[in-house]
């Protein structure tokens, strides 16, 4: 659109010429990237804070004069809620999303600039809606971050007055703001891709973000639907989700709602909601594997596949976050066989990342040191995956720290040390300047080791059948010596890892200033994003032509070839580039 | 090419497969109705979602008291409402066939009479609206009116948002766009108008069986 009628010179053309218009106002993809990626993470900080603050809480009951129970369950609920969508969700679709997709397919921009830019602020509306509910009379919702009515908008529910409003507003607005992105992401791959960019030809990670804003896209409206309901159940007094029931004393105006069909809408966006966070993080997680060991992918057409498919199938498993809630034996067959199935196409890429791997030339480099630490994560996250997804075995551990361990393994950690790798990988790119390497190794063993530390021993508290949420344990029979010992070592630990986080704050600050100077392709990386002529790239990318391609992203050490990697561009005479670009 | 084998190439290959030299680089004409196709994916959720949970929340009751659900009056201005939104409908089909004929004349007559068309069909929902409150069928009462006014108001507000389209449209014709663009907001506007009929007979039909 903005180029409808480009110039021979694309200088001439539509190049803002203000700070504001190139910084604040911007409809480059890479600046909306950037944008989206501080503001989440900048959000991704509060939630960080505030499990520390919990965890304090776990671990040394009474420790935090202010940690009321009401406080304690804001600050699990925020903490929840951010992580997911605001965090995760954001930065892989709305940060890498944006800034891979043109750079990867050889595009000069998303499709719909304005529309991009929209979505950006839309985005940012919805968090500062977000960060108000903790400044309204009674703060922010307590109601745990699924919101299960009829407790999430009943009086005793902390943040009961207008933290729930604000949060569902929030939501709402985030799901509009993540529209206007996906439907841009999803049509830039579709038509915007240069000569030669086959569908087969692009790397794992825009394949991963493709197929995973696919899923919110048709995911993310079960959740709006759930809060627009939920809201006029709230604020008008409908009775989509609330029961007729007495609350202190008093029968409430609500009459045969059904809290179990909104169970039913969230999880239908909760489930696939796991694999928009995942499915980006499978494809980086390739890619930084391939780059950093020299070796092409194993199996890249059996890694598209499985992609597909785990979209394909996470639409139909989302009952199994409800076998507690009560539902039909054959229903609980049905969605214990649909979430098994799933194993098999994520075996496939686990193998696939392994032989990737085997016998490549591998580069410890701080990216890859985390892309491996995420298989370590994934694998043990997912195979914890399989007794949860069984109903028998669900049943016992459900409501323990045994999910807790899970979801965070799975969801939690692994994605979070790809945000890591990738954001290690592509800084020289977004910003032309290196990291401290030193300082990169060390934050990734203190994180990688840290959140072990916090999350494996989470297993045995589960075993053991301690229930997750609880504001404080007292003495029980049901909870032995050794199980407060070891929440006070997870805190402790906990508390390590938040901190540690600064060394990464200060290596990415610090190096945008004072860093040395980054070669444009210092991974010697094959993918088209590290052959642009401008390191970081201009507005509009590629100069006065697009690049054309000729190859996949993945040939490394090539038999003959003069390098070790030749880049997508180059043609099969492979001695001379086609553009020089 | 067909998907299936546009999936199975073998992408380690170096060919020169997909590089047409004289694309234009910087223009993407397919570009806006893929998108419109993909949101109407997102509304089809959407909608599709609500449907279930209209079918879902009509089995839930009270316990010991049976079920709750008492359908809402359907007000046969309701019937003349859908026959609006068809009449707005057709008349963007006809303006769609002018604009590519190039007939400016009668495509401003027809995005005219398109535009009053939905003007209307939105009166006359805030109507049916108007008469169900002043006979005691008001949003709480009941959860199929609950839903009643939950499905309208969403209808309503995406047939706003046509409408916006729709007067930037006008708005391009006014200013003497070329016909080509003007040809293709006109196509625009007139896909997004059968689907938004489509999605009211859809739920006009639900509300009349249920």
């Amino acid at each position: 659109m903005a180029y409808a009628t480009l110039a021979d010179d694309l200088r001439e053309f539509h190049h803002p010429k203000t700070w504001v218009g190139k910084y604040v106002w911007s409809q480059d993809h890479k600046v909306i990237a950037v944008q989206y990626m501080a503001t989440a993470i900048g959000t991704g900080l509060i939630a960080l804070v505030l499990s520390d603050l919990f965890r304090l809480q776990i671990g040394f009951p009474g420790s935090l004069s202010f940690m009321t129970p009401e406080r304690y369950y804001q600050f699990i609920t925020m903490h929840g809620m951010i992580m997911v969508i605001y965090l995760l969700t954001a930065l892989f679709l709305g940060g890498f999303g944006n800034y891979l997709i043109p750079l990867m397919l050889g595009a000069r921009d998303m499709v719909f600039p304005f529309v991009n830019m929209m979505s950006y602020w839309f985005f940012l509306l919805a968090v500062l809606v977000l960060v108000a509910s903790f400044f309204v009379p009674g703060g922010p919702t307590g109601a745990g971050w699924t919101l299960y009515p009829p407790q999430a908008i009943l009086p005793g529910a902390p943040g009961r007055d207008l933290g729930i409003i604000l949060m569902l507003a929030s939501l709402a607005i985030f799901i509009i703001a993540f529209t206007m992105g996906g439907l841009n992401y999803v049509v830039t791959v579709l038509q915007a891709r240069t000569r030669g960019m086959t569908l087969m030809r692009m790397p794992l990670s825009i394949w991963g973000i493709f197929v995973a804003t696919i899923l919110a896209l048709l995911a993310f409206p079960a959740l709006f639907v759930a809060a627009v309901m939920m809201m006029l159940d709230r604020i008008l007094g409908t009775s989509f989700f609330m029961p007729a029931l007495v609350s202190m004393g008093q029968q409430l105006g609500y009459n045969g709602g059904s809290p179990i069909l909104f169970q039913h809408l969230f999880w239908f966006f909760g489930h696939p909601e796991v694999y928009i966070v995942a499915l980006p993080a499978f494809g980086i997680v390739s890619d930084l594997l391939s780059v950093h060991a020299r070796k092409n992918i194993f199996g890249y057409r059996m890694m598209v596949w499985a992609i597909v498919i785990i979209g394909g199938l996470s639409f139909i498993v989302w009952a199994h976050h409800m076998y507690v809630s009560g539902m039909n034996p054959y229903f609980g067959f049905f969605f214990a066989t649909s979430t098994l199935i799933i194993a098999v196409p994520t075996a496939i890429k686990v193998y696939n990342w392994v032989l990737t791997l085997w016998k490549g030339s591998i580069h410890f480099t701080v990216p890859m040191l985390f892309a491996i630490g995420f298989i370590f994560t994934f694998i043990n996250g997912g195979l914890t995956g399989l007794f949860l997804g069984n109903v028998s075995v669900d049943v016992p551990l459900s409501g323990t720290y045994f999910v807790v361990a899970h979801f965070h393994m799975v969801m939690g950690v692994s994605p979070i040390l790809v945000v890591f790798g990738a954001l290690y990988h592509w800084y020289p790119k977004i910003t032309g300047k290196m990291w401290n390497e030193t300082l990169g190794k060390l934050h990734f063993w203190l994180t990688f080791v840290g959140t072990y530390l916090i999350y494996f021993p989470m297993h045995y508290l589960g075993f053991l059948g301690m229930p997750r949420r609880y504001y404080e344990y007292g003495q029980s029979a049901l909870v032995p010596h050794s199980a407060h010992m070891l929440n006070a070592f997870i805190t402790v630990v906990a508390l390590a890892v938040g901190v540690s986080q600064l060394i990464f704050f200060y290596n990415m600050i610090w190096s945008y200033f004072y860093g040395p100077k980054a070669e444009s392709n210092p991974w010697r990386a094959a993918s088209l994003e590290w052959q642009t002529p401008e390191t970081p790239p201009a507005h509009g990318n590629w100069g006065p032509k697009l690049p054309t391609v000729y190859r996949w992203a993945y040939d490394y050490s090539v038999p003959g070839a003069p390098d070790d990697f030749i880049p997508q561009n180059v043609p099969a005479d492979g001695l001379s580039r086609h553009h020089q670009t | 090419m067909g998907i299936i084998r546009q999936l199975t190439e073998k992408p380690w290959l170096v060919t020169d497969r997909g590089i047409v030299e004289d694309i234009d680089e910087s223009a993407f004409p397919s570009a806006a109705p893929t998108g419109l196709w993909v949101y109407f994916a997102v509304a089809t959720v959407m909608f599709s979602l609500i449907a279930a949970a209209y079918l879902m929340r009509m089995g839930v009751g009270h316990p010991g008291e049976g079920l709750d659900w008492r359908p809402t009056p359907k007000p046969p201005l309701l019937w003349v409402n859908t026959a609006i939104l068809l009449l707005s409908s057709i008349a963007f089909q006809w303006t769609r066939a002018a604009a590519r004929r190039g007939e400016m004349d009668r495509v401003a007559i027809g995005l005219l009479t398109a535009g009053l068309f939905a003007f209307a069909f939105l009166v006359g929902q805030l109507t049916v609206w108007w008469r169900l409150a002043d006979a005691g069928y008001f949003l709480t009462t009941n959860p199929a009116n609950s839903f009643f006014y939950l499905i309208t108001t969403l209808h309503g507000l995406h047939l706003l948002g046509g409408l916006v389209a729709w007067s930037r449209t006008t708005a391009k014709l006014w200013n003497g766009f070329e016909p080509a663009e003007v040809s293709l907001s006109v196509d625009l506007c007139a896909i997004y108008w059968h689907f938004l009929f489509l999605v009211w007979l859809a739920f006009f039909y639900l509300m009349l069986s249920t």
